[in-house]
């Protein structure tokens, strides 16, 4: 991005770190795929290496498949994920543009419970919102894994600052067009959000996708669990620790993200780059 | 085409008040422009007539039937922004489509995908998108349709707002700044585009802008605005001849007018700076009163007579035709500023005494608060006639 070359020690002391912390940002996941590798006496052997001396890929995989129902799993959490993810772009963009752009009594002390809402951690209501669940009869449901989530106070937060940098002219022409408020949010807003839309998609689907703390409060059953609580069913004392379907498991559970992340670049750089020229 | 009547508007933002009681009336048809700085509140009564602001006080009336409660869409306006404030994510067929989708699909017809199975759908999308681009064609920009606004260059996104406007006929169109984000050659273009517009629509344009070259060349009448008020409201030659306040006379004209402080030694006479200048005001003697001379209303004397004003030269401008000489006056606090025709002023030099003779029926006088003066008819027409 700058301008000026950097000097040679510079630039190699630049990559050295940029190749530590990434090496190390990539070492489980490469000892995740390596152990999903390897029979069960080689995991515990004591020396180093990557590659396993007897190959037992194929015995790991068939039994993260068939001794749990994994691709159940998969459908539950790619259902969850997808119903969250809807309806938080659902309650959250037009809960953002109010706060963007309409002029309303008491608006920044709404905004200011956005803010307030961002820094408590979800464990601490988990408790609240399981006597809730148990109230109103949805625990151990779709339901259960869904309804804590549909309300992203991070969701609002973002969309209110991109909606903030759309100009106050483009909402008075859609006004003039005949756009009502909720179309302008739709038609207008939504798809001029769009890098902040893929953003927050990103994060809202892997943070969902690997949520494994609320799915082990909610549900009980096993067609319900999403991937991240399902694969704990390799991690029990009945199994053992079966640590090679686990992590073969494991490596499924995350091969889906990592395929639709790497589909989902081009248009995240595309959308922010749109987003800095406008 | 409707008539528009603005009555007693008043608008405040916190503690300043941006518009204080404006009042004002649009013909059918008319071209009017509201001329002032920025920040006089031209915009927020532009926003106000388009129903996008809510006034304090006030109503606002069209053909006659108020308008104050109406939502925008309802008021038969269209107006096209400074930014021009186009969709960035949409076609330009799409963009000046939507006023129309807007209006005539129904918000079922207008879902995607499924909205386009409904009954009549297809049909009245047809329709629009015929209209769509018959107005962008009459706007030339139909080989653009299928672009976005990024990427077309500003002459471009101004003709595809311009579209947008007119695609559903509205009663009134608003300007808001329309060419100032354009650069000089097109702005001169796009002005005369919006004149012609104007004729063949023969609807009513209000047309907002700081630039009084805009305001002079296009408009049926100039609303000239200071600080929330309306200062005047007349057809472009009589803002600049006949200013009613000493304002509109420094904000209109350029070069500016020059003003010297003077006091009527006679009624026939006034003592401007050391010198007697014979201007009729018909005020008691030992009143204080401005003197307004505009650049044009000087003209060259080759040596000093009575009645006429000695002034170092301090730059001279060339604009082919014409010479802008500023010159310092003993007396004066600003330059001033003559407008000599080149043929007429030999070449002056830089700290050269330059006499400066007077038109005295072309001077404008106002009283210490800024109020005009009327002129009193000039006895002599010319200063040199009377030495």
């Amino acid at each position: 991005m700058s301008a000026h070359r950097l000097s040679l020690p510079a630039r190699l002391t630049r990559h050295a770190v940029l190749i530590v912390t990434g090496g190390m940002m990539l070492l489980p996941f490469v000892w995740m795929i390596s152990l999903s590798l390897k029979p069960p006496g080689e995991i515990f052997h004591g020396g180093f290496s990557l590659l396993p001396d007897r190959w037992n890929a194929w015995e790991n995989y068939t039994t993260a498949l068939t001794a749990a129902p994994l691709p159940r799993f998969m459908l539950n959490g790619v259902a969850v994920c997808a119903a969250i993810l809807a309806l938080q772009i659902l309650f959250c963009a037009p809960a953002a543009y109010a706060l963007a752009k309409l002029n309303f009594r008491g608006r920044e002390v709404v905004f200011g419970l956005v803010l307030v809402a961002l820094l408590i951690p979800h464990q601490v209501l988990a408790l609240p919102l399981f006597i809730l669940g148990y109230q109103l009869g949805l625990l151990n449901s779709y339901a259960a894994l869904i309804f804590p989530f549909v309300v992203s106070p991070f969701g609002i937060f973002l969309f209110r600052q991109f909606f903030k940098g759309i100009p106050d002219d483009i909402v008075h022409a859609a006004r003039l067009d005949g756009l009502s408020e909720f179309s302008i949010v739709w038609r207008i807003m939504l798809p001029m959000a769009m890098p902040a839309v893929i953003a927050f998609s990103i994060f809202s689907v892997v943070a969902h996708w690997n949520d494994l703390f609320w799915p082990l409060i909610a549900v009980r059953q096993e067609e319900l669990m999403p991937p991240s609580l399902g694969i704990m069913a390799f991690k029990n004392e009945e199994a053992g620790n079966d640590y090679g379907p686990l992590m073969a498991g494991a490596s499924l559970v995350v091969a889906p993200l990592l395929i639709a992340f790497l589909c989902a670049q081009r248009w995240f750089i595309e959308g922010l780059t749109a987003g800095a020229t406008k | 085409m409707a008539s528009l009547s603005i009555a007693g508007i008043t608008k405040g933002f916190e503690a300043t008040q941006v518009l204080k009681g404006v009042s004002l009336d649009i013909r059918d048809g008319e071209f009017l422009t509201l001329l002032g700085p920025s920040g006089c509140g031209k915009s927020t009564l532009l926003r106000i007539l388009a129903g996008l602001e809510i006034q304090d006080g006030g109503t606002i009336s069209i053909d006659d039937r108020v308008v104050d409660d109406l939502h925008p869409k309802k008021r038969d306006v269209a107006m096209v922004f400074q930014s021009y404030a186009l969709y960035p994510h949409m076609t330009v067929r799409d963009n000046i489509s939507v006023p129309l989708k807007m209006r005539r699909l129904s918000s079922w017809q207008r879902l995607p995908l499924f909205g386009r199975c409904l009954p009549n759908s297809a049909r009245i999308r047809k329709e629009i998108a015929g209209e769509a681009g018959k107005v962008a064609k009459s706007v030339g920009i139909e080989h653009l349709l299928d672009r976005k606004p990024g990427q077309l260059s500003g002459g471009q996104r101004q003709r595809v707002a311009v579209a947008r406007a007119m695609v559903r006929h509205p009663a009134v169109f608003l300007m808001d700044e329309p060419l100032s984000n354009l650069d000089a050659k097109l702005r001169v273009q796009m002005r005369a585009e919006i004149k012609e517009l104007h004729r063949r629509l023969g609807v009513t344009f209000i047309y907002v802008t700081h630039d009084q070259a805009e305001a002079m060349t296009l408009s049926d009448r100039v609303a000239v605005m200071l600080d929330g008020e309306l200062l005047q409201v007349a057809p472009p030659d009589a803002i600049y001849a006949e200013p009613n306040d000493r304002r509109v006379a420094e904000f209109i004209g350029s070069p500016k007018i020059n003003l010297l402080d003077a006091v009527v030694r006679t009624p026939e006479t006034i003592d401007v700076a050391g010198a007697t200048l014979p201007v009729p005001t018909g005020c008691e003697p030992g009143t204080n009163i401005v003197l307004g001379i505009r650049p044009e209303a000087f003209h060259y004397v080759d040596r000093f007579a009575p009645g006429t004003l000695g002034a170092r030269v301090h730059l001279v401008e060339h604009l082919g035709s014409d010479l802008f000489v500023h010159c310092d006056f003993p007396g004066a606090g600003a330059p001033l500023i003559a407008r000599l025709a080149t043929d007429r002023a030999p070449s002056l030099s830089i700290g050269e005494t330059v006499h400066l003779g007077i038109d005295a029926s072309r001077v404008l006088l106002f009283r210490p608060d800024g109020s005009r003066l009327p002129n009193r008819e000039a006895t002599v027409t010319t200063l040199r006639g009377r030495a």
